[in-house]
């Protein structure tokens, strides 16, 4: 079967390869049919990826351990589900994932974009081709997941920490999302190679993009879950290199969301969209590199290869590529209007946009850190959580304060007088929020403050628009039905402030106590009185072996938690299995860390009363639905562009 | 059963050369095989279009910003007549374009 596999991709390699330069070919010297039989390749190569990824799924499920991959990342004893989560569990598989969703997203934007952009799709076709060419490559000739070898009696299974429910779906939801951001790259990159730098290309992969962000955004709340339930350390979100890493794109990709409503409204920004377009996609390969190459210490890094070099190579040429494309085209990318003023909703984007392209450019120099002082000093020095939060704050929070007052500018310009108008409620409604939470102590923490503040603002912001809209035009859902981009917008809006409250509670008010308890003993810790209980050994497991503390808990909440220590056999780390109680109508955690002795009876506690931290979890399905309703398509919208696009093919 | 593997692979090698060449087969000679690129005119008709429904969006975004409070009533005075100027000379180039 291994070698239907490697047939396969050795296929899949060769349909790139023709992608890329015959449809380069046919797209410069204008052959129809040249152009289609490329596109047809694009197509193809997706089909033999497909059957490719057939055969590693079949190999995982079958436990057929005659495959190398197999082998290393699955044993007899693990359930299904997880031995086919091992496809994106190692660094083979993983990179099989990404030419199988490129390759099928390629096929399909081009395939739907045939009829309508012809000249176009025959400039993206080559783009798709490179970009697959370089994983279909480094497939067959560098990390093959169809090595064979004589099967042994079991596997070596998979890392515990992986075998997690959060674990079969946040790799794939960011692959959708990393991968997704080729999209708008290559038809970027077309659109300039083409010549025609109109705003096809931007209406052709709005949704696209949309879809990707969707999916980057969630994929990092459901990574963002998986640490906090199963890493065990008391966080969500730990600016690890890996986090950072799908954090960036993502940072990117939202600053071009809103700065391509300029390109379309005003005509302006067309040379800083092509650039973030290509810093999006970019940071998406350059994420995979961090992933897989295992160049920086993290603990999402679970893979460490030679496959380090390609990756930094790829990046390094198409980045090189992508800034020679956009200088070529520069005359071609020049603005015909300019700002009317610094009081306009164009404005408050380019405002948004600066800030958080800073972030990202932060993020991203906290990334390389290591690697730049390793290279200059020969020394590895790392940016530390304090660097990271200090830019959150100084960016974050004029971001927020930007989201609240922005949809309140009109585009073009706006007078004072009338904003001062319309903010009259929200600045209210903040002025309140802060006075009740200074008087219940939430002043222990300015920053804390000044986000619940500023989200009571931006809240206040988005109930102003909806009611004024609702007036003017009759109903909710007339106004969402009507624009809903806008309205999609303002939802994810109120996901950012829902997560910007959990992550304000969670981090600037935690109550986190050090317990030293022996069996029997008791401590109080904000309001939960815990008892221990006593230890409980896993015995006659064959597959783990460890012990639980057994807490008993009253006050805020009363009932038996058990947290403690498992190691899997035939693997050295030992895993936190945490005490999580979730109070829903405190909407807080508490979530308790059991560290054992080997020569006393006595366990030391980590205790923490998280408030707000369900919020975030809540932004996260808030933000899925806003995104949906931003990119449910408009038939109206649908047979405009159609007639719009139309006389182009003329 | 090496073999039948081995036969899938090649199978699948023939089934994509078949499509690639597909477009070929189809049309082993043709008259046009010219990509349909926009000329000039499709390109400039283009263009018109497009500031056309700028600055009909533009319009609408300004009639509700206006209805919403967002705009007061001088300032959209002093921008529904550049926007309708704009949105009437892209018609008008058009109408002179489609002849």
């Amino acid at each position: 079967m291994a070698d239907l596999g490697r047939a396969a991709l050795v296929v899949s390699l060769g349909l790139a390869v023709y992608a890329l330069v015959v449809g380069w070919f046919a797209a410069r010297s204008g052959r129809r049919r040249l152009a289609d039989s490329a596109r047809n390749a694009l197509i193809a190569c997706f089909g033999s990826t497909l059957v490719a990824a057939a055969v590693l799924a079949t190999a995982l499920a079958r436990h057929d351990f005659s495959f190398v991959y197999v082998a290393s990342h699955t044993s007899r004893t693990l359930p299904t589900i997880y031995a086919l989560s091992a496809f994106w569990g190692g660094q083979e598989g993983s990179l099989l994932l990404w030419l199988l969703v490129l390759t099928g997203y390629g096929a399909l934007a081009v395939a739907l974009n045939r009829r309508l952009l012809r000249d176009l799709t025959a400039w993206v076709v080559p783009v798709f081709g490179g970009i697959a060419t370089f994983f279909a490559f480094v497939l067959v000739a560098v990390a093959s997941p169809f090595d064979t070898q004589t099967a042994p009696v079991d596997g070596l299974g998979l890392t515990p920490s992986l075998q997690n429910p959060y674990m079969v779906a946040h790799p794939p939801m960011l692959y959708l999302g990393y991968v997704g951001l080729s999209v708008p790259f290559a038809f970027a990159v077309g659109a300039m190679l083409s010549g025609n730098t109109d705003e096809r290309w931007i209406v052709a992969t709005r949704r696209w993009t949309l879809a990707a962000w969707m999916f980057l955004g969630f994929g990092q709340l459901l990574g963002a879950h998986w640490a906090y339930t199963e890493v065990g350390w008391g966080g969500y979100y730990a600016w690890d290199p890996v986090e950072n890493a799908a954090l960036m794109p993502w940072l990117a990709a939202t600053a071009f969301l809103h700065s391509v409503m300029i390109q379309e409204r005003k005509g302006m920004l067309k040379v800083w969209n092509m650039v973030l377009v290509a810093l999006a996609f970019e940071l998406s390969v350059f994420g995979t590199f961090l992933t897989r190459s295992g160049v920086v210490n993290s603990i999402h890094s679970f893979a460490k290869s030679p496959i380090g070099g390609w990756f930094l190579a790829f990046v390094v040429i198409s980045s090189l590529f992508s800034l020679t494309v956009i200088l070529w085209r520069l005359p071609l990318l020049k603005a015909r209007t300019k700002l009317e003023s610094a009081l306009s909703r164009e404005a408050a984007f380019l405002y948004n946009n600066l800030l958080l392209v800073a972030l990202c450019l932060t993020v991203l120099w906290g990334v390389l850190f290591p690697i730049v002082t390793q290279l200059v000093k020969g020394e590895t020095r790392t940016m530390g959580r304090p660097y990271y939060d200090f830019f959150l704050r100084s960016f974050g929070l004029p971001l927020l304060l930007l989201m609240g007052i922005g949809p309140l500018i009109a585009w073009r310009r706006t007078s004072v007088r009338a904003i001062l108008r319309l903010l009259v409620w929200p600045i209210a409604v903040s002025v309140v929020a802060g006075a009740v939470l200074l008087a219940a102590g939430a002043g222990t923490s300015t920053p804390g403050l000044i986000a619940y503040t500023f989200s009571a603002f931006v809240l206040g912001t988005i109930g102003v628009e909806l009611v004024k809209g609702t007036r003017a035009t009759g109903s909710l859902a007339t106004l969402i039905a009507r624009n809903r981009r806008r309205y999609g917008g303002y939802v994810v809006h109120a996901s950012i402030v829902l997560l910007a409250i959990g992550i304000a509670g969670s981090s600037a008010y935690q109550t986190t106590r050090e317990l030293k308890l022996l069996p029997g003993q008791t401590a109080s810790v904000a309001g939960y009185r815990l008892h221990f209980g006593g230890v409980d050994r896993i015995r006659n497991d064959p597959n783990r072996t460890g012990q639980y503390a057994v807490l008993n808990v009253s006050g805020r909440w009363q009932g038996t938690m058990r947290t403690g220590q498992v190691t899997y056999t035939g693997f050295q780390e030992t895993d936190e299995d945490v005490g999580i109680k979730t109070d829903w109508l405190r909407a807080q955690d508490l979530y308790v860390i059991a560290n054992f002795q080997k020569h006393s009876n006595a366990v030391f506690f980590k205790v923490l009363v998280k408030p707000l931290v369900n919020l975030i979890w809540v932004a996260g399905i808030v933000f899925v639905i806003g995104s949906l309703i931003a990119l449910w398509p408009d038939a109206r919208e649908q047979r405009r562009l159609v007639t719009r696009l139309a006389p182009a093919r003329a | 059963m090496t073999a039948v593997w081995i036969v899938l692979g090649a199978v699948l090698a023939v089934v994509a050369v078949v499509l690639v060449a597909l477009p070929f087969l189809r049309e082993p000679v043709t008259a046009d095989d010219r990509l349909d690129t926009p000329g000039e005119g499709a390109l400039r008709r283009l263009e018109l279009v497009e500031q056309r429904d700028r600055a009909l969006a533009a319009l609408k975004e300004l009639e509700f910003d206006h209805r919403t409070g967002k705009v007061g009533d001088d300032d959209y005075r002093a921008l529904v007549f550049p926007l309708r100027q704009a949105a009437a000379a892209a018609l008008k180039a058009l109408d002179e374009q489609d002849g």
